[in-house]
């Protein structure tokens, strides 16, 4: 889960780490109260959470309350990179003499948290290493030891951090540490961490991602999802616990198997087809096959459905009688496509058959390969068969 | 031959009475896994299809000379159940356990790393060698014995795969199913090691997915290899930034997509197929040569 900056700045300060005044802004009349108690000079910052926000025209400064409402209302409202602006960070303007670069993240090669610091910061972190490889540092910890201060001091050397800074940034480099342990973290970056002229360390920006297994341990950051940042159907996954992602695209999928849902995406995607979105139900109950019929049904664009379950745990028959129970119950007119194999297969691929035979439906489908499927679904949604309005 | 675990083993549960620990314990029972105890604490004095239970790991490798153990135990549980089977001097360790914190496994990598013991996972469906042994949760009876060897990331691809190549008569050496998540103990790169060394490994089966780098790492491998490997990556139509159920199958940093990894496999002289029936078919084609 990736914070907003404002919400990583909060935790950011809770740990002793400095940050500019600044408040969030959902109106312009509240860009006008926070502008006037900060005093004219300000930073607006939209809170969406996208890379490359700034290039974007995310982050705008204002030298007055003129501008700043001038430039909040062409904020307000706007798309960057799909995300639409509703909050805005309203920001203390620094007098920023020197920009630097601290962040941790985690090495799943070497098994390892990363500490890098950087004497220069402000532009992306890659950009930094392929252009100043000299003025950055990089240090493998062992996530079973402590980061002790020798180890931090050696970085700091590595990176030429200068000395007239260099017992402020090493302050800052042990808490954002602590930040990083303390909050399981997945990347805790300050770019840029600023020296303003008046020698004050701030961090003027504040990425802070932390690892969904790990939520459990962390209420308080639950409580901060940001579900308006989220597609309305991804919303009413995330709620209903199903594993979902939307893609642009007509053709639904249910399968067994994360590595099924995205194998089968694909494979109408080789196709030719579109695939509406990325659908996981692996070891599920007949509940979760008909939650997710539901939740797809709920997608205008899909056409047509297809169903794909290599069965291991799971058991074919009960999907089966999971999907005939979903067909009942929500009174499903579109196509459906069925792939079953696997554990019980010939017990599931009889349930349909039979229903299908008692019911006479000629929208459900029932195919042998995946291969079949996908290209039975694709051409089920690219005519109007059954189609429902 | 088979790569990690044979007959030999022999294997502890840890989680054994809790409701997956007792089912798959059955099956692995019934495919004639060599199980000699189960861990439970609270449970230690008490039976399970006659199979002993102890409170910790230390008493049931002191009375039952355990070197193996497969875990099934509860996320918030998993990485302690890692830490405690290292410290009982077990050597390969399969921990099914979804949903270990990230910072938990990279402690528990390390640590395994560190003692020189193997853990496949977490979040794997574990390891089958057909007709000897199977130490997972994988549904057996989709697989037979023979000379292909199969290294996945997801469980429900290792079974697709399998079924394909049975359906040909096609039969695996093992299937091991290295894990889902970011951050996993027994690599690609080992598995494919393994396997260059197995006599009965004739070809390999690499299905990989986006997130991570494990597979572009295991290119330089690959290009010494004598063995033919045959590969498939999912993820192709997955949205950068989307968790797509693994907790590693994500694309974050733009090495990590399923491109990528087709391009560098290629570049090494894998066989890269754009479909898991494809991946059979080539198989096929190369066992008959």
């Amino acid at each position: 889960m990736r914070l907003q900056e404002y919400q990583a700045k909060q935790i950011f300060r809770q740990f002793g780490i400095k940050v500019p005044k600044g408040r969030i802004a959902r109106s312009l009349d509240e860009v006008k109260n926070i502008v006037e108690e900060l005093g004219g000079k300000v930073v607006l910052k939209a809170q969406v959470l996208v890379g490359g926000r700034g290039k974007a025209g995310g982050v705008i400064k204002a030298y007055s309350i003129e501008e700043a409402l001038d430039n909040a209302k062409k904020l307000f409202g706007r798309i960057i990179k799909g995300h639409i602006v509703k909050k805005i960070y309203v920001e203390e303007m620094l007098d920023i003499e020197k920009e630097l670069y601290v962040g941790f993240t985690y090495d799943s090669t070497n098994y390892c948290i990363d500490m890098i610091v950087g004497s220069i910061g402000g532009i992306d972190i890659e950009e930094i290493a392929v252009k100043h490889p000299d003025k950055i540092a990089v240090k493998h910890l062992d996530p079973n030891n402590d980061l002790w201060d020798y180890i931090v001091r050696e970085v700091l050397y590595e990176a030429q951090i200068p000395k007239e800074y260099f017992n402020e940034v090493f302050s800052v480099v042990k808490k954002l540490y602590q930040v990083f342990k303390s909050y399981d973290a997945e990347l805790c970056e300050i770019n840029p961490l600023a020296i303003t002229k008046d020698g004050n360390i701030y961090a003027v920006d504040a990425r802070l991602n932390i690892d969904d297994d790990a939520l459990y341990r962390h209420k308080d950051i639950m409580e901060l999802k940001d579900f308006t940042q989220m597609n309305i159907l991804e919303r009413i996954a995330e709620q209903e616990h199903l594993k979902y992602v939307k893609i642009e695209g007509n053709i639904g999928i249910i399968a067994a198997g994360a590595g099924m849902g995205m194998a089968t995406a694909d494979l109408i995607y080789l196709y030719n087809g579109q695939p509406a979105n990325f659908l996981d139900i692996g070891g599920s109950t007949p509940e979760v096959v008909e939650k997710s019929f539901r939740l797809l049904l709920q997608d205008k664009d899909v056409k047509v459905i297809f169903v794909n379950v290599l069965g291991g745990l799971t058991r074919c028959d009960w999907i089966a009688n999971g999907i005939i129970n979903a067909i009942e119950k929500l009174n499903i007119t579109l196509p459906i496509v069925i792939r079953l194999a696997g554990t019980n297969e010939n017990e599931g691929k009889t349930l349909i058959k039979e229903y299908i035979t008692k019911t006479s439906k000629n929208n459900i489908i029932l195919v042998e390969t995946m291969e079949e499927g996908a290209k039975k679904a694709i051409e089920l949604s690219s005519d109007n068969y059954g189609h429902h309005c | 031959m088979a790569i990690i675990v044979d007959e030999k083993n022999r294997v502890i549960v840890q989680g054994i009475t809790g409701r997956e620990g007792a089912f798959h314990t059955k099956k692995m029972l019934d495919y004639g896994t060599k199980i000699v105890a189960g861990v439970t604490p609270g449970k230690g004095g008490t039976e399970i299809y006659g199979i002993p239970v102890f409170n910790t790991v230390k008493e049931a490798v002191k009375r039952t000379r355990a070197d193996t153990t497969i875990i099934f135990v509860p996320p918030t549980a998993g990485a302690d159940a890692v830490m405690e089977a290292i410290d009982a001097g077990i050597k390969t360790i399969v921990c099914i356990t979804d949903g270990i914190p990230l910072h938990d496994e990279l402690k528990i990598c390390r640590a395994a790393k560190n003692s020189n013991v193997n853990l496949i996972g977490p979040n794997t469906p574990g390891v089958i060698s057909p007709g000897k042994v199977l130490v997972g949760i994988m549904p057996p009876h989709i697989f037979i014995e023979g000379n292909v060897g199969i290294i996945s990331r997801s469980g429900s691809l290792m079974y697709q795969i399998a079924y394909e190549l049975t359906k040909r008569k096609i039969g695996q050496s093992t299937a091991v199913g290295v894990g889902g998540d970011r951050v996993i103990g027994f690599s690609i790169v080992k598995a494919l090691q393994e396997f260059e060394k197995d006599h009965h490994a004739e070809c390999v089966v690499l299905i990989g997915e986006i997130g991570g780098s494990e597979e572009n790492r295991a290119c330089e491998f690959i290009k010494e290899m004598s063995k033919p490997v045959v590969a498939y990556i999912a993820g192709i139509t997955a949205p950068p930034e989307k968790r797509m159920g693994h907790a590693g199958a994500i694309v974050e940093r733009g090495v990590e997509t399923a491109e990528s990894k087709i391009k560098d496999l290629r570049l090494c002289g894998a066989i890269v197929c754009q479909t898991l029936m494809e991946v059979a078919e080539k198989v096929e084609k190369i066992l008959k040569r």
